[in-house]
């Protein structure tokens, strides 16, 4: 055991000495292939922390949320709908809500207006998102006009504003009373825009769905574990394009890092040559290389790796957020809580490091066979 | 004592540019002598230092180590042979370039396992021994012509292996070089070291250090 520990030790020993003489192509390829990693890892644990970022905000949400259809619309939900709903078993709270959409021409964004159920908001002043703060310059305090789609125009104080840690879905949002909302929006009394209903038992969702279909047949309900499906869904696709776009890049360097891996210089095989001349195995010269590919290998993942951890979560992926974040047009600005996934990972592992292990295995075997009387030849 | 039986060896067998070096070779070679191959370029003298170094296999004929029948063996077990019985001096050298004169005299042992510190000790007492002591950290292509040789001999010898086998030794040297190479060679014989080795310098050929000098033409031994 020892001798083969000391054995390795040897090998490795002579593979940094090897590595350390052809330090300007080493070096290169090593950047390269470093590079390639940072870039998938970058892409896989950003869009990774945006899915986990989204459940967490929405695991908040109601599990819930009915709407009502018009001719395959959405449309309001009239009086007595609450009513009609009446007591299903395992719903905790229903809540009708208003909320609807604002297009502020001065930044050309769209908002969110919102009136939450219970009286948080006082009338004539609003709780702003903090994406809405930024574009307007707002703080609590300052007064704020809006000019209604109905054409009149309403003034606002600015009450507080959304606390950054929920940005990614509040980024847009603008919080008001019920009466101010109804009066901007011209809405109907006792009308609202959808219904949230709280259950309590996962389990019993979909039951409570289902009876809440029969009721109201008329009105479409959406559970939360849809949203969250769907914001997966829009972010695994958002991954998809990324990389898209980028394969031309990433194969790029990835015929290089193969090229570098692969191509065995005339030098390097009559060092082969010697190798098996003075005693070393075949065995022993595919080890000694498998260490060499394993340890480029391994250091550019990890360096790669870590590049791109500290490239989303400390610096906010200013690469690709644009791409992957993509929020409207008022972009949320938030701190990435590090999530990593490790199957993510094992994937990303297996296709960076053992392409590269069969790239430098191929040729070094090929070499490693020659008869070692070539050693005496040269 | 190796012995050599009916040895024949063809490259490019089965092809048009076939060609036989070595064409029934019968011979001995005495266990704790220095031994010559001495022959015109092309007589096959390398061919038959690299089948009786196990560097490379007869096409036909047996080869015989110390009563074993080596020629039939699988490359696994031939370079254990190689490693632990045969030193080898090439004639260009042969040292890795960019790596220190100590790290080339090691490199033979590395498959063996051996603990490093003692390889450590022993690669440096026998640079010491060749007066190679201060230049063991140089890397080898900044070393002189003889210093290169008397690495590659400590490299050899790495492994403590009873046959020394030099290919034309003194071709890259100049006279001094060459009287200086023959003294270690003495010393290592009288140490009990089989020396074989090729050559078609007079300085080496006619030495009192060679006990036999066989002539070789065309792939046949012509005499002794």
């Amino acid at each position: 055991m020892n001798a083969w520990i000391e054995k390795q030790r040897h090998l490795i020993d002579f593979t940094l000495a090897s590595l350390a003489r052809r330090r300007t192509k080493n070096l290169g390829l090593l950047l390269v292939y470093a590079l390639l990693v940072f870039v998938l890892a970058s892409v896989a644990l950003y869009t990774h922390a945006l899915r986990q970022e989204a459940a967490r905000v929405l695991e908040r949400s109601p599990e819930v949320i009915l709407q009502r259809m018009v001719a395959g619309r959405h449309d309001l939900i009239p009086p007595g709908y609450l009513e009609r709903i009446g007591r299903i078993r395992g719903v905790q709270q229903i809540e009708g809500r208003l909320w609807g959409y604002y297009y502020d021409p001065v930044v050309k964004a769209n908002y969110t207006f919102m009136a939450p159920a219970a009286e948080q908001v006082k009338a004539g002043t609003l709780v702003v998102g903090p994406a809405v703060a930024r574009s307007r310059g707002l703080a609590p305090g300052n007064t704020i006009s809006f000019r209604a789609y109905s054409g009149k125009l309403f003034a606002f104080t600015v009450a507080g504003v959304l606390p950054h840690a929920s940005e990614l879905v509040s980024a847009d949002l603008v919080l008001m009373s019920e009466a101010d909302f109804r009066a901007f929006f011209e809405y109907p009394a006792g009308h609202h825009t959808d219904i949230a209903l709280s259950v309590a038992n996962p389990l019993e969702v979909r039951t409570v769905a289902a009876k809440l279909a029969a009721a109201l047949p008329d009105s479409r309900p959406i559970l939360r574990e849809e949203v969250l499906r769907t914001y997966a869904s829009i972010f695994d696709w958002r991954e998809g394009l990324m990389l898209a776009l980028l394969s031309a890049a990433i194969f790029a360097f990835a015929i290089l890092a193969w090229e570098k891996a692969s191509g065995l210089s005339a030098e390097e095989k009559r060092e082969i040559g010697i190798l098996k001349a003075i005693g070393w195995e075949t065995g022993d010269v595919i080890k000694m290389k498998l260490w060499e590919g394993g340890l480029i290998s391994l250091t550019a993942f990890l360096l790669g790796f870590v590049a791109a951890y500290v490239q989303v979560f400390r610096f906010g992926a200013p690469l690709f957020e644009p791409v992957l974040k993509g929020w409207a047009v008022l972009y949320p600005r938030f701190e990435l809580v590090p999530a990593i996934d490790g199957l993510q990972v094992a994937t990303l592992f297996f296709f960076t490091v053992f392409p590269y292990m069969a790239a430098v295995l191929v040729p070094i075997w090929r070499a490693a066979i020659t008869d070692p009387d070539s050693a005496m030849r040269s | 004592m190796i012995e050599l039986k009916s040895i024949r060896k063809a490259f490019n067998q089965g092809r048009p540019n076939e060609f036989w070096a070595l064409n029934g070779i019968d011979l001995t070679i005495e266990a704790k002598k220095v031994t010559a191959f001495r022959g015109p370029s092309g007589s096959g003298k390398t061919t038959l230092l690299t089948i009786v170094g196990c560097l490379a296999r007869p096409t036909s004929g047996r080869v015989r180590l110390a009563e074993d029948d080596i020629s039939g063996l699988p490359e696994r077990f031939l370079t254990d042979i190689r490693r632990s019985t045969f030193g080898f001096v090439f004639q260009q050298f042969n040292l890795i370039k960019g790596l220190s004169a100590l790290d080339n005299v090691m490199l033979p042992a590395f498959p063996t396992g051996r603990p490093h510190r003692e390889l450590r000790e022993r690669s440096e007492s026998l640079l010491d021994r060749l007066k190679l002591a201060h230049r063991r950290e140089a890397r080898v292509e900044w070393l002189s012509g003889g210093e290169q040789q008397r690495v590659a001999i400590a490299r050899a010898l790495v492994n403590d292996p009873k046959v020394l086998i030099a290919d034309e030794p003194t071709a890259n040297l100049d006279t001094a070089l060459s009287r200086e190479f023959m003294g270690i060679l003495e010393n290592l014989n009288a140490e009990g070291r089989t020396v074989i080795l090729t050559s078609h310098d007079p300085l080496v050929v006619e030495s009192a250090a060679v006990h036999r000098v066989v002539s070789m033409r065309d792939g046949r031994l012509t005499e002794d």
